[in-house]
């Protein structure tokens, strides 16, 4: 049982803000992703939730109650490090151990949740190994057994899978997102991997420069993003980004005219844009297709064969190539022309001040 | 390869030359404390004679040398206990709590030691005497908790910086208070830079002749002490004196050659890993 509220919350290093007032609110049993690029902020904001860094100003409650003035010790949270940070000089079990044997647990229920614990993680073999004698994977595993064993309010997770290969990140993403629905804790977990952030999140924040961009659900900031940082930020491939200006507007969306001459109606509120303003098209890559009647025109520069999809880069004039996603069997080659067909209804149109212009009809995924 | 030979075998004469010539002056003093008064001052020097604990024998008969000892062994101890009692929470706090004066502060506290003792000596003297502190144990240790501090907060800074910070953080986030953290972490992480440190600590308190001279007499006089006694008062006696420093020294020799695989280890902590 735990929920936190962030009240413009706010941090400074001398001169230097590096959080610049968040509000949030962290509802029961909800995992929520910090999610941005290094150095926005995503550690320091989860270090002051967790008591590591003071707080320079707002307020932080934890289940209704202040926590500013509270040490570390005393707020109730567990958090595992990106570098695992285990106790070198004790042993698995010890380590797991330990929380509780500052609490004063006894030995016989202190052994009876770290072996539980221990359980749910695979780690019974290992138990009397000291983490010098375990792989990244166990070691990593040992981190997320010592945070359970607490049974704490949240759990804070700082970049816990970037030390691990690709492979075991995979895998601890699904053990992660399935000890969230058994122990059904309140979570936060922090990110620069937007991958991480989709597949795990029940709400994602995406952090800028020490400020909230956006908080959605994934499927929320995938197909309706705020502003045109959190369209490129989010998804991968990148969404591919068109130059173009307003041509004209009207009940059925607003038509952009792009550099090449090329018009698009784009089934978005123009709001307070008028015709000429310029705007930014935002194209995801699977939005574009190739096809003999597409509506642009270029050359293929690259092609990415991933197995079962295919990425092309298409370079057309100066701007960067498009991105575009298609299946395996798409049999482009490079240094071939192309054309490519838009689907509108999927594009987005960032405002000169990079805020998105309002879809007109919400994705039918996003409730 | 061969001149790298010959660079080895360059170094290894080097090492042995300068051992030897920091040996030679022990090695000295104990032939000399073996031999009798006449032998000791015959010219040449006497390489082969027939040893006698003679000396040792009048030393022990004109000063008690395990009141001295005793003495040495209580104040280096409580010294260098109180030091590290003191140095521990002091290096804890500049390593993981610093703020912007915490480098000035340690290279302040640093240059203390680069004042001649001295220059204090009627200061303290004048405190001493008024606290009714000359001439007692607990003085001395004061004394050379305080002398030694300034080394052993700045050994203990620098094992406590090889501690990564999150482990500690760790603890804190594991409901560890300061010195739970300190006690279940800290110490025992850097136990080998903690103990060389203490080694050290007990070798130089041992070894300080300059305040337990000036502030003892005979209650707390240590070794030292007991050796200056067999310097002056009645001319010089070398065979006696070489007792008196050989008895004196002994004991850290013996304790140094015990503990000199932990010395180094810990003086080297830092460096290896
Ligand atoms: N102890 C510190 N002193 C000064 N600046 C800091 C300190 N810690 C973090 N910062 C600054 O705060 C910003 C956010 O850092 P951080 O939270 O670590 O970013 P992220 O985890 O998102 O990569 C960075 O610009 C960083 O330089
Ligand atoms: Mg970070």
């Amino acid at each position: 049982m735990a929920t936190l509220t962030l009240r413009g919350l706010r941090k400074s290093y001398g001169a230097v803000e590096a959080i610049k007032g968040i509000d949030l609110d962290v509802e029961d049993r909800e995992f929520v992703v910090f999610v941005g690029p290094s150095g926005c902020g995503k550690s320091t904001l989860l270090r002051m939730i967790a008591g590591l860094e003071a707080i320079t100003a707002g307020d932080l409650t934890i289940d209704g109650k202040r926590v500013n003035d509270v040490g570390p010790a005393d707020r109730g949270l567990a958090m595992v490090f990106q570098s695992y940070a285990l106790y070198p000089h004790m042993t698995v079990r010890q380590n797991m151990g330990f929380a509780l044997r500052l609490a004063r647990v006894p030995r016989a229920e202190r052994d009876r949740k770290v072996e539980a614990a221990a359980a749910i993680l695979q780690l019974g073999p290992y138990l009397d190994r000291t983490p010098k004698e375990l792989s990244g994977g166990q070691r990593q595993r040992v981190a997320i057994g010592r945070s359970i064993v607490r049974n704490p309010k949240v759990f804070l997770f700082d970049e816990p899978l970037s030390n691990l290969d690709a492979a075991l990140r995979g895998q601890m993403r699904i053990e992660l997102a399935r000890l969230h629905e058994e122990l059904q804790a309140t979570m936060i977990y922090v990110t620069h991997d937007q991958v991480e952030a989709m597949t795990m999140a029940d709400k994602i924040v995406v952090l800028q420069a020490g400020r909230v961009e956006q908080v959605g659900t994934p499927l929320q900031l995938y197909h309706h993003p705020a502003n045109l940082f959190v369209g490129g930020f989010i998804g991968s491939p990148r969404m591919n980004m068109l130059p173009g200006r307003i041509a004209s507007s009207d009940a059925a969306g607003v038509t952009v005219e792009l550099a090449s001459g090329v018009r698009l109606k784009v089934p978005v509120e123009p709001g307070a844009a008028q015709p000429g303003d310029a705007v930014t098209l935002g194209i995801r890559p699977e939005a574009l297709m190739a096809r003999t009647d597409g509506e642009l025109a270029g050359e293929v520069q690259l092609v990415e064969r991933l197995g079962g999809l295919t990425l092309l880069h298409v370079g057309h004039g100066a701007d960067l190539p498009l991105i575009v996603q298609t299946d395996g069997a798409d049999a482009s080659r490079a240094r071939t022309p192309i054309r490519l067909a838009v689907d509108a209804a999927a594009c987005h149109l960032f405002a000169a001040n990079g805020i998105t212009l309002p879809h007109l009809v919400t994705h039918r995924l996003v409730a | 390869m061969e001149r790298s030979l010959t660079q080895r075998a360059l170094i290894t004469a080097l090492g042995w030359g300068i051992a030897l010539l920091l040996f030679f002056p022990i090695f000295w003093m104990v032939l000399t404390s073996l031999k009798t008064e006449t032998g000791a001052i015959a010219t040449p020097p006497q390489l082969i004679f027939r040893p006698s604990l003679s000396s040792y024998i009048d030393v022990q008969e004109r000063a008690d040398y395990l009141r001295f000892a005793l003495n040495s062994v209580l104040i280096s101890v409580g010294g260098s206990v109180l030091a590290l009692a003191f140095a521990i929470p002091a290096a804890y706090s500049m390593a993981f709590h610093p703020s912007p004066r915490t480098r000035g502060t340690l290279l302040w506290m640093l240059s203390t030691k680069m004042l001649p003792p001295v220059g204090v000596l009627v200061p303290i003297y004048l405190l001493f005497r008024n606290a009714g502190l000359l001439d007692t144990q607990f003085g001395l240790i004061v004394i050379y908790a305080l002398m030694n501090l300034p080394i052993v907060v700045w050994m203990l800074f620098t094992f406590y910086k090889e501690v990564p910070n999150e482990i500690l953080e760790a603890g804190r986030m594991d409901g560890a208070r300061t010195w739970s953290e300190v006690w279940f972490l800290l110490l025992p992480l850097t136990l080998p830079g903690v103990a060389s440190t203490g080694l050290l600590s007990l070798i130089l308190c041992w070894n300080e002749a300059f305040w337990s001279l000036n502030l003892t007499s005979s209650g707390a006089a240590p070794l030292t002490t007991f050796i200056a006694s067999f310097s002056s008062p009645e001319g010089l006696f070398f065979a006696k004196l070489s007792a008196a420093s050989t008895a004196a020294v002994a004991p850290i020799l013996v304790f140094g050659w015990l503990s000199q695989r932990q010395l180094v280890r810990g003086l080297t902590f830092g460096a290896v890993k």
